[in-house]
């Protein structure tokens, strides 16, 4: 920075700290108060003493939390649902922006993929309510329409937990792989169009040249995006494992999330110390693994380093 | 670009592919229009089919009786979208306007501070407590809005990026030589120049207060500030009541109050209207939306 005019430093800069007010003020409200009330994992909370007046009881909260099956559950299933929705996002996602940008009309491509985003942009609570028209017991579309017809027993979906991991995970495909194919799809439109030119002109079969050409240039995004979604993987989307299973408890042992969990804990068990607890665990484990998945993409492409 | 037969072929079959892709994304939506025309027996009868033997436009004629219920909870919809759209983007870029100006000495200070509300949080529960116990939000409307407004960090970085990148500094000094203030800058000149990324991080904003649930469930407990996504869940909810069996004893005549289940269906088509009116638009702005936030800053 060059030298600053010492006359009227506050002239200028209070305006713009003005514009900036409101929006500092919000964050430091929503975002940086709550940060300072994790200690509410290590209280007893009680309502009757306040917040700041119940007791110290140390990591009691936690150790009870590590204590029960949930926090094992939970676990597993937050760490392998991402695996597999990041693994499979990915790849559904690159075949469609390969496919859609093949399409020789570019009026074509925006209509496909005008139709391929609609999932994306529907609540979690009318997604629920398309998955139910396909499984409910009674009239679902499955148990009546392919099940009956074809002689199979119909399934209870709503109480065999068995089913809801594949389930959850085309549910998810469903609803991402189009949006996520959109950031794809831009940069296959960046790549030069003469590189392929010349490979045809060298013999290289359209597949050759999605093998030669587009992957290996797709490489550097795939990575950035892929290692972004790993500093999410303690994270789940809450709307997809309690809203699209209905909350039901039959199936908690496929369905449960941290998320879940903690949102549990505190509205309906009522139990808001274990579910400071389970909430402080996701954060700490999450700012963990953002830092450290930076500290890779750094490595990999310092371009492409979050901070 | 002439194409030899290998390409040709491989055209035809990424067209099939995605004609079949798209088929499969809308399907279920076609279901549930399908369900809301059909007639309640034949529904309970045959189930839930994208042939129904007889059609009604009974689940339609029923919300318009019922009207009260519906068009407070889209009433409650539009409102909280409207307003938390217009005041989220309004604070979002008077936010990251000083974060743009490379010339302003706390502009990386700034950016750190929202930078770090993506990174780490405090969690939901100390969030629910401060809510509730402090700013006593429960029950108003003000907490379908406040929770969400700023919703993450991420809008007003790209909104940021935007600016630094689209308008530039010289413009800037340009009108302030003129003698043009900073509000004055920022209303007469950065935001007009702004208008693409005003209108994509506007999207992404009012599609999720249209679509959101979550702030209702945890605080609001009164049916009369159910948005169209609550009164939906609460449909929902009141069958899994019915399924359980708990139903019989408890609801007794009421349960016959209860809208079918074409009802519920045709409610959710009526939820996703809006935002097929905004699909157009999302299509445009989408593809560039994304590559300026994937850009970081």
């Amino acid at each position: 920075m060059t030298a600053k005019p010492k006359s009227k430093p506050l002239k200028k800069t209070l305006p713009l700290l003005i514009l900036a007010a409101p929006g500092l003020l919000y964050f430091i409200i929503n975002s940086y108060f709550p940060m300072f009330g994790v200690f509410i994992a290590f209280k007893d909370v009680n309502y009757a003493k306040g917040i700041f007046g119940s007791d110290w009881i140390g990591l009691k909260n936690f150790t009870f939390l590590f204590q029960t099956s949930d926090a094992w559950i939970m676990t597993r299933n937050t760490l392998l649902y991402n695996l597999v929705f990041i693994a499979l996002g990915t790849i559904v996602s690159i075949i469609i922006a390969i496919l859609m940008s093949e399409l020789l009309s570019r009026m074509y491509s925006k209509l496909f993929m005008t139709g391929l985003i609609l999932p994306n942009l529907i609540s979690m609570v009318v997604l629920s309510l398309l998955v139910f028209a396909f499984l409910n017991a009674d009239s679902g579309f499955v148990n009546h329409s392919i099940l009956r017809p074809l002689g199979i027993p119909e399934i209870n979906w709503y109480s065999e937990p068995k089913y809801w991991p594949y389930l959850l995970v085309l549910i998810q495909i469903w609803k991402t792989a189009g949006y996520g194919s959109i950031i794809y799809f831009a940069s296959i439109a960046g790549i030069d169009k003469s590189i392929y030119e010349s490979a045809k002109i060298d013999g290289a079969g359209k597949l050759k040249q999605i093998r030669l050409i587009t992957l290996p240039l797709l490489k550097p995004t795939i990575i950035v995006l892929v290692l972004m979604s790993m500093g999410r993987i303690f994270n789940s989307d809450f709307g997809l494992f309690y809203q699209v299973p209905m909350n039901s408890g039959a199936l908690y042992s496929t369905t449960q999330t941290i998320d879940t969990y903690v949102y549990r804990a505190l509205m309906q068990l009522n139990d808001i110390g274990m579910s400071a607890a389970a909430g402080l665990y996701q954060s700490l484990v999450g700012f963990a693994l953002v830092v450290t998945v930076n500290a890779i993409v750094k490595k990999v492409n310092p371009e492409n380093a979050l901070f | 670009m002439i194409q030899t037969r290998g390409e040709r072929t491989f055209t035809v079959f990424s067209a099939v592919v995605m004609i079949l892709l798209t088929i499969f994304a809308f399907l279920p939506f076609l279901l549930i229009v399908i369900a809301s025309f059909t007639d309640e027996t034949t529904l309970i009868r045959n189930g839930y089919s994208f042939f129904p033997e007889h059609t009604s436009l009974e689940a339609y004629l029923y919300i318009k009786s019922a009207a009260y219920t519906f068009v407070r909870a889209y009433g409650v919809s539009f409102a909280v979208t409207i307003l938390g759209t217009g005041f989220g983007l309004l604070i979002t870029s008077m936010l990251a306007y000083p974060m743009s100006r490379r010339d302003f000495k706390y502009h990386n200070v700034l950016a750190f501070i929202v930078f770090f509300t993506m990174l780490f949080s405090g969690g939901i529960v100390p969030s629910y407590i401060m809510w509730t116990q402090y700013f006593h939000i429960k029950n108003t409307l003000l907490a379908l809005i406040l929770p969400n407004l700023l919703s993450n960090g991420f809008n007003v970085l790209l909104v940021r990026n935007y600016f630094k990148n689209n308008v530039p500094l010289e413009i800037i000094e340009a009108a302030q030589i003129d003698g043009a203030s900073e509000l004055r800058t920022f209303f007469r000149i950065m935001l007009p120049l702004s208008m693409p990324v005003m209108a994509t991080v506007g999207m992404f904003m009012g599609l999720a207060y249209w679509n959101d649930w979550i702030n209702a469930l945890y605080f609001v407990s009164k049916p009369q500030l159910y948005g169209i996504q609550n009164l939906l869940m609460q449909l929902m909810s009141n069958i899994q009541f019915l399924n359980s069996g708990q139903a019989s004893s408890v609801l007794g005549a009421e349960a016959v109050q209860l809208p079918s289940t074409a009802v519920r269906m045709a409610m959710a088509v009526l939820g996703i209207v809006p935002v097929l009116l905004v699909l157009p638009f999302m299509q445009k702005y989408l593809t560039r939306g994304v590559v300026i936030g994937a850009v970081k800053g």
